[in-house]
């Protein structure tokens, strides 16, 4: 594998006195496509959060290219090149769609040479060109999904965090997003997926790692690792998957 | 004909009291801070201004574009030094900030001015008058309503469709979300703020020509912008406009009805709307 683009090292996160992450390790390199699995509680979301410099952690405990980058505020952050999904979503209600777009188009790191355009991301998700002056409120589930995605692709990211974007969504909504990942990742762009469906978690990473308890509790090659070793991991015990 | 001439003056009152509630519109209509020292924040500018006028024989234009940058720059510490410390969602941390701010505030003014009522001298155009018909109507009121016409619309339009609109509404509807897409909220809330206070310096120049100031003053300013903001609907610039006209109208006809019940018909008015339409005139949902 090449060097990593964005890593943590020990990371060690806490909310107040609750301690919810023990020296997590983890790596994603550029156009990678690495799941994070695991229970709920299990640190997944705290991990990304702190990344992004939503908590504090210490300097070293992030980097990206190599630089420390651990505790930057998250408008930096995003400058810097990593953008969220956040999980639920979290569009500004009350803002059309395409104004939702326009902060992020306003914000938006250097943008690379290959970089995310409107008309690029109109052809990924032709919906969003459709509704563009329409509400977000007012869009079905799938397509807040959408231009959330197309949000955080306009910030102009290498490493794009997805926090549970399949949740409370049709199975058919799910795979026309998650068939959008690929074109996303095949530009350079590495993608974390937080994500509890396992199966599907599988079948679209390159790697996975599945967190237990605020620790990695297993790493791999998603292909390689069996379904019983996952079990393990998720549950802690010797339980199958079911 | 006295209800026509209570109508207009209603109006042109009305002109007033929306540049109070312009800012008020920003800060606690858009990014729901509550500012306690609104008023105080007008006085203070209208008695700064008054005293520049006759300690530098200063025109009142030359003060009122002196009063803008001062309130911008007086924007910027406040939010700074006090409101990026409190802001979130929950209002009250603001409130009992500026509350506390705003009676040290007026305290400061008493020492400094005297409890003594103020007024800027602005020549002949705070006479001056046109004959509309059977009507008279003055100048200065005239131009303190056109000001806050252009005022508000310029406002609407850069929170519509500015980066900077944008990113305040974004911050306003989600700040972690809107931090999150690399906006920076604070550097997002100091602009708002010394845009909404920057407006308070045209509120006290016409206010210190139209009448009187004097440093308990504050309170009343604050009222009438936070009725205006809420008769309006929260989040709506234009509400702001037309709540403070609302308000300007009521309180001109309840005073023809008699002299003692035009304040109290201002603030019947704003308690009516509060029960039949509590998200306000153009206010959603």
């Amino acid at each position: 594998m090449s060097a990593p683009l964005l890593s943590t090292h020990g990371l060690v996160a806490r909310y107040g006195d609750f301690q919810a992450l023990y020296g997590i390790d983890f790596e994603i390199a550029a156009g990678e496509i690495v799941a994070l699995i695991g229970a709920n509680g299990a640190g997944k979301s705290t991990l990304l959060k702190s990344i992004m410099g939503l908590l504090r952690v210490a300097p070293d405990m992030v980097k990206l290219d190599g630089r420390p980058v651990g505790g930057t505020k998250p408008h930096r952050i995003v400058a810097e090149g990593v953008a969220i999904v956040p999980e639920g979503r979290r569009l500004f209600v009350g803002m059309s769609v395409i104004d939702n777009l326009r902060v992020a188009i306003d914000h938006a790191g250097r943008p690379a040479t290959n970089g995310w355009t409107l008309e690029r991301l109109y052809g990924l998700f032709p919906m969003l060109k459709e509704k563009q002056a329409v509400p977000v409120q007012s869009l079905s589930g799938g397509q807040q999904q959408m231009v959330a995605i197309g949000r955080a692709l306009l910030s102009q990211p290498r490493v794009l965090l997805c926090d549970e974007i399949s949740l409370g969504l049709a199975p058919k909504v799910v795979k026309e997003i998650y068939q959008s990942l690929p074109s996303i990742s095949e530009a350079g762009t590495a993608i974390v997926l937080v994500e509890q469906d396992i199966g599907l978690a599988r079948a679209t990473s390159n790697r996975l790692y599945c967190m237990l308890e605020g620790r990695v509790s297993l790493t791999g090659r998603s292909a390689e690792i069996s379904r019983e070793a996952i079990g393990e991991a998720y549950f802690g015990g010797t339980h199958a998957v079911a | 004909m006295q209800w026509l001439d209570g109508l207009i003056q209603g109006i042109l009152l009305g002109g007033l009291y929306a540049q109070y509630a312009l800012g008020m519109a920003l800060m606690f209509g858009v990014m729901r801070l509550v500012n306690i020292t609104h008023g105080d924040l007008v006085i203070l500018l209208a008695l700064i201004g008054i005293s520049l006028a006759s300690t530098f024989s200063m025109g009142p234009w030359s003060v009122l574009v002196v009063l803008v940058v001062l309130g911008a720059v007086i924007g910027v510490i406040l939010q700074r030094l006090i409101l990026n410390r409190v802001v979130g969602a929950d209002p009250l941390p603001s409130l009992i900030a500026t509350f506390g701010l705003s009676i040290a505030l007026q305290n400061a003014m008493l020492q400094i001015w005297s409890a003594d009522t103020r007024s800027l001298e602005g020549g002949a155009i705070v006479h001056a008058s046109f004959q509309l018909g059977p009507l008279f109507v003055g100048v200065l009121p005239v131009i303190v309503l056109l000001t806050a016409t252009v005022l508000t619309g310029g406002l609407d339009v850069v929170l519509r469709s500015t980066r900077f609109g944008r990113a305040l509404r974004a911050a306003s509807a989600d700040v972690e979300a809107a931090a999150l897409t690399g906006v920076n909220p604070k550097t997002v809330y100091t602009g708002a703020t010394a845009i909404a206070v920057a407006i308070l310096g045209f509120a006290a120049v016409f206010q210190s020509l139209r009448s009187t100031v004097a440093p308990a003053d504050g309170a009343f300013q604050l009222i009438y912008a936070f009725e205006a903001v809420i008769i309006g609907g929260m989040g709506s610039i234009w509400g702001a406009f037309l709540g403070a006209m609302a308000l300007g109208i009521s309180q001109s006809i309840g005073f023809r009805i008699d002299p003692g019940f035009g304040i109290l018909a201002g603030h019947l008015v704003f308690l009516a709307i509060l029960a039949l339409r509590p998200q306000g005139l153009l206010g959603k949902g």
